[in-house]
């Protein structure tokens, strides 16, 4: 079946889950990412049970710092 | 407020722009904007919005310039090496353009004091580098109902959206609560290139310029993402149904600011 991942075109198995998605495209800290299909988001606990179909668009939406810090807890981190 | 000829002159390849005029110029003039962290977003949004002609700047920093911020920190100079971070980028800020009022905070962002810091302002830049700080800059600004550019960086990548009160999907819609300490890499941990302050916080600054000049559609229920090694640009829309959120929601849970660190020692107790 045909998905669109991150903005490309892609050929994957038929009935795939996002959390094979998620392995298969090696997607980086994946316990944290943000998953959206068909720009509705994906409860974290339910990327196993999440079975795309053909067609579908997938987002991988990831956490990124980087700036300055500004909070005590973090004064060691820049 | 009529312009000097002097400042016609300085402001010409704006007012020029049909998007801008003399009436945008006039309200970039009147506007008020606050940068929290002096960093490597924050030093070039806060170049580009003193050049901009910016009437209030605000620029929040508790730390002092050090050698290894300058490859990306692009408002502090080598001379600036142990000065607070704020006085350097506002000697830098007004030696641009002595139109801009500066207003300094030497101070850490903490939920105690946020909410003060961003109530004199217009529009808030997060140019903070960790996540305790960008969830609560968001929770304060929601809470606040005040306009805000997100943005990370970290090594060849970067990112951005844009929060307009009523107009879209707020950080926490997206990011439903801040990865546990040192899950995620920070800059410091994983590096980052010095250029992409530049064009992510260049971004920020850029959409500032458009919400105070009306101009043209914001990242509000996008997140823009950038990867330098690819020179590839995505555009990700996002859910617009922001009634579930946990801060901007239809039944908020969150109705108090969080120091996440903090709570996290206050549980083991």
């Amino acid at each position: 079946m045909k998905l669109t991942v991150a903005g490309k075109n892609k050929e994957y198995a038929d009935g795939i889950t996002v959390a094979q998605l998620v392995e298969l495209e090696n997607v980086e800290t994946p316990q944290y990412v943000t998953v959206t299909v068909n720009d509705e988001f994906v409860e974290s606990g339910s990327f196993a049970e999440t079975t795309l179909k053909d067609g579908d668009t997938v987002e991988f939406l990831y956490f990124m710092g980087g700036g300055s810090a500004t909070l005590h807890q973090y004064r060691s981190i820049d | 407020m009529a312009f000097t000829n002097e400042q016609l002159e300085r402001y010409s390849r704006h007012i020029i722009l049909k998007e801008v005029g003399a009436k945008g110029q006039k309200k970039l003039s009147q506007a008020k904007v606050l940068i929290i962290g002096a960093g490597g977003l924050g030093a070039p949004a806060a170049l580009y919005l003193a050049a901009a002609g910016v009437g209030t700047i605000g620029i929040v920093d508790a730390d002092e310039v050090d050698l290894s911020n300058l490859q990306r920190q692009v408002i502090h100079t080598t001379a600036d090496i142990g000065k607070p971070k704020v006085q350097s980028a506002k000697e830098t800020m007004e030696a641009i353009n002595p139109d801009v009022t500066v207003n300094t905070y030497h101070t850490f962002v903490t939920s105690e004091n946020v909410l003060d810091l961003i109530g004199d302002y217009d529009f808030i830049l997060d140019g903070t580098d960790n996540f305790p700080a960008k969830f609560l800059i968001n929770d304060a600004c929601v809470m606040a109902k005040k306009p805000f550019s997100h943005a990370g960086i970290i090594r060849f990548k970067g990112q951005l959206m844009t929060y307009v009160p009523g107009q879209g999907p707020c950080y926490r819609c997206v990011f439903k609560n801040p990865p546990p300490k040192d899950a995620v890499p920070t800059c410091k941990q994983a590096g980052v290139i010095g250029a992409m302050g530049g064009v992510i916080g260049s971004l920020q600054a850029m959409e500032a310029v458009k919400y105070i000049v009306g101009a043209g559609d914001l990242l509000t229920g996008w997140l823009l993402t950038f990867d330098a090694l690819k020179m590839e640009w995505h555009k990700v829309k996002l859910p617009s149904d922001t009634s579930k959120c946990a801060v901007c929601g239809d039944h908020p849970t969150i109705t108090e600011l969080v120091d996440y660190e903090q709570a996290e020692c206050d549980m083991k107790k």
